[in-house]
């Protein structure tokens, strides 16, 4: 019988049933960082019990780290005592650290799939909403909290219900200036911020097939932000030559025997999906959100919708947020002063998100008063770009050339907005407070879009800019 | 070794109206910063609570109340279980709204506090209730899926996977993994990705 990914790979990693009717999953890859992880290596402590598959577990350190200097001791003792806490952890049981200064340090949705440890057809767990990220491989692969660490870390495990599948078609061509980010703005718009609870999302058509892997990490990343814990996008050749000689990718003959397998595990023609949606690509434009949450979104041109207009239960929230931003019903997002611009995060910090960037960048300079920083997903995205000369561009245009981690996207660290600052920001959440001021207001852009914005100093239409 | 059954939760509640309320809100990023959960409950909804002063977790009427009465998609957004635990330690034992977000509804089970679900309707009215009533106690059965206000039942909802979790007392999932013993390493074996292809 035709079946879809999930459906295979849910039933391969079944342990057994349990008791309450849930699965016990097996998980293939678990990924922690410093922020979600102390508590439950705590917890394990306690129990007396030691990590089952510490080989399959990998560590980074990314929420809290200076992007400035990273020279240790941290000056915020809070994140000193996490980092020393995190390689106290790894060290006590046998886990693999991508320390800072190891050249494989960065944010973890970002390192996971550049060293070749996210594959198709695996489970992969970590502790950050953002884990879906992954599913751009065909893998199933979800954000936990605390305690389901410590579970996975003791037994590899989770107690799961499997979810239903949504298959999200997006047909045709991006038109020049509208991005992977774009879309998946534009598909939680439709869909809503609570559409997918209880479904993973299946990316799939002729737009999804032409995207590059790190298009398809961009889109499965924010597959969260609807409401939906997995996103994912069939494996095909352009993931198999992604894959192909990353460190922690198979190699030789067994590449190719896994590359049989991979094909295998792909949905089924005539696999059956609980629901499906469609959009075409050539109607799509640059998106920016003008409310507090990632629903909140109008194309570049669009004016901002009238609480009035809307179903009546979502009414409420629209007055909030128009509240909370300071923007009124019917106005256009177009020519928005800024004060702040962001390029970075686990959605946007790749390096075709960086060269994006840089080619509306290249030869202009940021406005006058605009705080503009780039902030590279990696080591190994920061050296990718300074080879091709990229954070050059960026610094002769004003902008700050930071070192890797999550920085401005959720205040967690010294990279923050201040007061009600504005922020043109590549990142994933515009909520309330998110960008570390319990003021600050975040608008949701492609990295394009925020280098067009810090050149102008307001929210432009980046197709007026690009050569 | 188990956790304990978790079968009804009473108490006086404490009504939170709004839609997708996310969990930077509930405990904003900045008091993340720490290896423990220790103290998160002071800072529950702290910047909500600095801009709105009749924040209901500003009030006094409702401080000693065990049960949280929300809107829809309740906990949305980051996967940080720092905002069941700001939650707990406050005193909340069960929430009950309208809809939840997946990864919260999951953190909040694994720590033992049940999130069930009612109408829009009677969400609406429970949290008019509560306003109006501070001193009523209110009675969340996961054996009946019910919830007692007063003289009136309201049916509720919950995966019934999530439910027989509370009333087995296996919410705290760690033990009823390890029950399955070989059968971790027998599904290993079979992965094609740990075994070499």
């Amino acid at each position: 019988m035709a079946e879809t990914l999930l459906e295979k790979v849910w039933r391969l990693h079944t342990v057994r049933e349990l008791p309450s009717g849930q699965t016990q999953l097996f998980i293939g890859l678990h990924l922690i960082h410093e922020v979600t992880s102390p508590q439950a290596f705590s917890m394990l402590r306690e129990l007396g019990l030691m990590v089952r598959f510490p080989h399959r577990t990998f560590a980074t350190i990314d929420h809290i780290v200076p992007t400035d200097s990273q020279a240790r001791p941290f000056a915020d003792e809070l994140a000193e005592q996490m980092t020393v806490a995190l390689v106290r952890n790894c060290r006590d049981f046998g886990i693999t650290l991508f320390d800072l200064g190891s050249g494989r340090q960065g944010i973890v949705h970002v390192i996971g799939p550049e060293l070749g440890l996210t594959q198709p057809g695996m489970t992969i767990a970590c502790g950050d909403s953002h884990t879906s990220t992954h599913g751009a491989f065909g893998a199933l692969a979800f954000g936990i909290g605390t305690s389901q660490v410590r579970d996975v870390l003791a037994t590899q495990c989770l107690a799961m219900s499997k979810p239903k599948v949504r298959r999200i078609l997006v047909e045709g061509t991006l038109p020049r200036g509208v991005y992977a980010k774009d879309v998946i703005l534009a598909i939680i718009r439709r869909l809503g911020v609570k559409g997918g609870v209880g479904y993973a999302y299946e990316y799939a058509g002729s737009a999804i097939e032409a995207m590059t892997m790190e298009e398809r990490m961009t889109l499965c990343n924010m597959t969260i932000e609807g409401g939906a814990r997995i996103g994912y996008v069939n494996p095909d050749r352009t993931t198999f030559e992604y894959l192909r000689g990353r460190p922690f990718a198979p190699q030789g003959e067994a590449f190719e025997r896994a590359t049989r397998w991979w094909q295998q595990i792909a949905s089924d023609p005539g696999a059956r999906y609980d629901d499906e949606v469609r959009f075409e690509a050539s109607t799509l434009q640059p998106m920016v959100t003008w409310g507090i949450n990632p629903g909140q979104s109008v194309g570049v041109t669009e004016p901002i919708p009238h609480p009035e207009d809307v179903p009546e239960a979502e009414r409420a929230a629209y007055w909030e947020a128009l509240e909370f931003m300071s923007f009124k019903p019917g106005q256009l997002m177009l020519g928005t002063p800024i004060d702040v611009a962001f390029l970075g995060s686990c959605t946007n910090s790749r390096l075709s998100d960086l060269r994006a960037a840089a080619e509306v960048v290249r030869g202009r300079k940021v406005a006058r008063g605009v705080r503009a920083l780039v902030v590279p997903g990696s080591e190994a995205v920061a050296r990718a770009a300074e080879a091709e000369g990229l954070h050059e561009v960026f610094q002769a245009a004003g902008f700050e050339w930071r070192k890797p981690g999550c920085s401005m996207c959720l205040g967690m660290n010294p990279d923050r907005l201040r007061g009600r600052e504005i922020c043109a920001s590549s990142s994933n959440r515009n909520f309330k407070g998110r960008q570390g001021s319990p003021t600050g207001r975040t608008v949701l852009m492609s990295p394009a879009m925020v280098a067009a914005a810090a050149i102008a100093g307001e929210i432009v239409d980046v197709r007026e800019m690009l050569p | 070794m188990t956790s304990a059954a978790i079968c009804e939760i009473s108490g006086r509640g404490i009504p939170l109206p709004g839609d997708d309320i996310d969990t930077d809100r509930i405990i904003p990023g900045r008091f993340l910063r720490s290896v423990t959960f220790d103290g998160l409950e002071a800072h529950v909804f702290e910047d909500d609570r600095q801009q709105n002063p009749k924040h209901p977790f500003n009030q006094r009427k409702y401080h000693g109340a065990s049960l949280l009465i929300v809107g829809r998609n309740f906990g949305c957004g980051s996967s940080r279980e720092h905002a069941p635990q700001a939650l707990r330690r406050w005193g909340i034992r069960g929430i009950i709204g309208v809809s939840f977000a997946e990864i919260f509804f999951a953190n909040c089970t694994a720590i033992g506090v049940p999130c069930a679900t009612v109408s829009a309707e009677d969400a609406r009215w429970l949290q008019e209730t509560v306003a109006a009533h501070p001193e009523l106690e209110l009675r969340l059965s996961l054996e009946t899926m019910t919830v007692r206000a007063g003289d009136r039942t309201i049916a509720a909802q919950m995966p019934e996977g999530a439910r027989r979790q509370f009333l087995e007392g296996t919410w705290n999932s760690t033990f009823i993994l390890l029950e399955a013993g070989e059968a971790i390493e027998r599904t290993a074996a079979r992965l094609p990705y740990l075994i070499g292809f």
